[in-house]
């Protein structure tokens, strides 16, 4: 009887642990930046390029950074989300466009609609590194105190919307 | 005289793609020591956008960024616990391919050893229970004859 229990017993321990790995996404790296000030930047707008903005321009409301590019197929999938998203007028969506040429960036928008308060112009991907960036499109949550509270990797979808980030800056606005 | 203008002509010539290509294949002004430093700290951290390749190995844009951000570092003096400290604060110990040594991964680092050190065990204990039983039952007489006669290579073993 103690023959198979053993085997059986290493068996189910397997199963569980492989089951675990097939629900998770290797994609989707934790960030460290959650939960920490959002890393300082000032960059040129994408409409009007003699104007910058900054981190701190920003401060005491909550918003949305969304790093997005013309080049980024994800994005195209995630637009309309955000286009519904900007037009409830919840929070602010800063663009941050992402290693793209400015024409490119321009036409898209115009192309596609702009949910977007602002987009700066990340024509190296400098900023990009600092706040982590490695897949986008993606989404940060910043609070009023400029904290970062949250970040999607990936399109946001609607669920994603209803679910994590619609509580969490409901949350954030009234604290 | 006119015949050895132009081989003098022809010669030049000769030497102009020479020339030319040592200029665009010239080195970057860099020291082979800062160069050495850059690769390994590139071998050191994992590309995010392949994961299983080292910054040094991967083309993708970010790791080209990457690249590009250790380089200047170095440039900047900036030492090698910096350069590495400024990669785990953006993108976490994930980027870095010999993960630390923390709470949270000492299953991964003690994991392999301890099952090496369980199996270790278990061919011991299994081998010498086994070798108590073999010593523990010699054989009956008629097992030893049949042993005898098989040994023997005799026919009736054989069809046994």
């Amino acid at each position: 009887m103690n023959r198979y229990l053993i085997p059986l017993g290493i068996f189910a321990v397997l199963v569980v642990f492989l089951g675990i790995g097939l629900g998770l996404n290797p994609r989707e790296v934790p960030s460290p930046l959650i939960g920490k000030p959002a890393p300082v930047f000032r960059l040129a707008q994408l409409h009007e390029s003699g104007k910058a903005l900054g981190k701190e321009d920003l401060l005491g409301q909550v918003w949305l950074l969304n790093v997005w590019a013309s080049w980024c197929v994800s994005c195209r999938e995630e637009h309309p989300v955000l286009i519904e998203f900007a037009k409830r007028n919840v929070v602010p969506v800063y663009g941050l466009n992402y290693k793209d040429q400015r024409d490119d960036a321009l036409a898209w928008l115009k192309q596609f609609g702009d949910p977007y308060a602002a987009s700066i112009v990340d024509r190296d991907g400098r900023v990009g590194i600092d706040y982590g960036v490695y897949g986008v499109p993606e989404t940060f949550v910043i609070d009023k105190a400029g904290v970062i509270r949250y970040k999607q990797i990936g399109p946001l979808t609607p669920e994603a919307l209803k679910n994590k980030i619609l509580p969490l800056v409901q949350q954030l606005k009234q604290s | 005289m006119k015949t050895r203008w132009r081989l003098l002509t022809a010669l030049a010539l000769l030497w102009l793609p020479a020339a030319l290509s040592a200029q665009t294949a010239q080195p970057l002004p860099e020291d082979p020591v800062a160069n050495k430093r850059a690769v390994h700290l590139a071998e050191e951290l994992r590309c995010l956008v392949c994961q299983n390749q080292t910054i040094a190995d991967s083309s993708a844009e970010l790791a080209v960024d990457l690249r590009r951000q250790i380089r200047e570092q170095i440039a900047q003096g900036r030492d090698d616990a910096q350069i590495i400290d400024f990669m785990v604060e953006r993108y976490g110990d994930f980027v870095r391919y010999r993960p630390p040594v923390k709470a949270t991964t000492l299953l991964l680092w003690l994991g392999p050893p301890l099952v090496l050190l369980a199996g270790f065990a278990f061919l011991f204990f299994y081998l010498r229970s086994r070798r108590q039983r073999v010593e523990q039952q010699p054989l009956s007489d008629s097992e030893r004859r049949e042993a005898q006669a098989l040994l023997a290579g005799d026919a009736e073993g054989d069809r046994r």
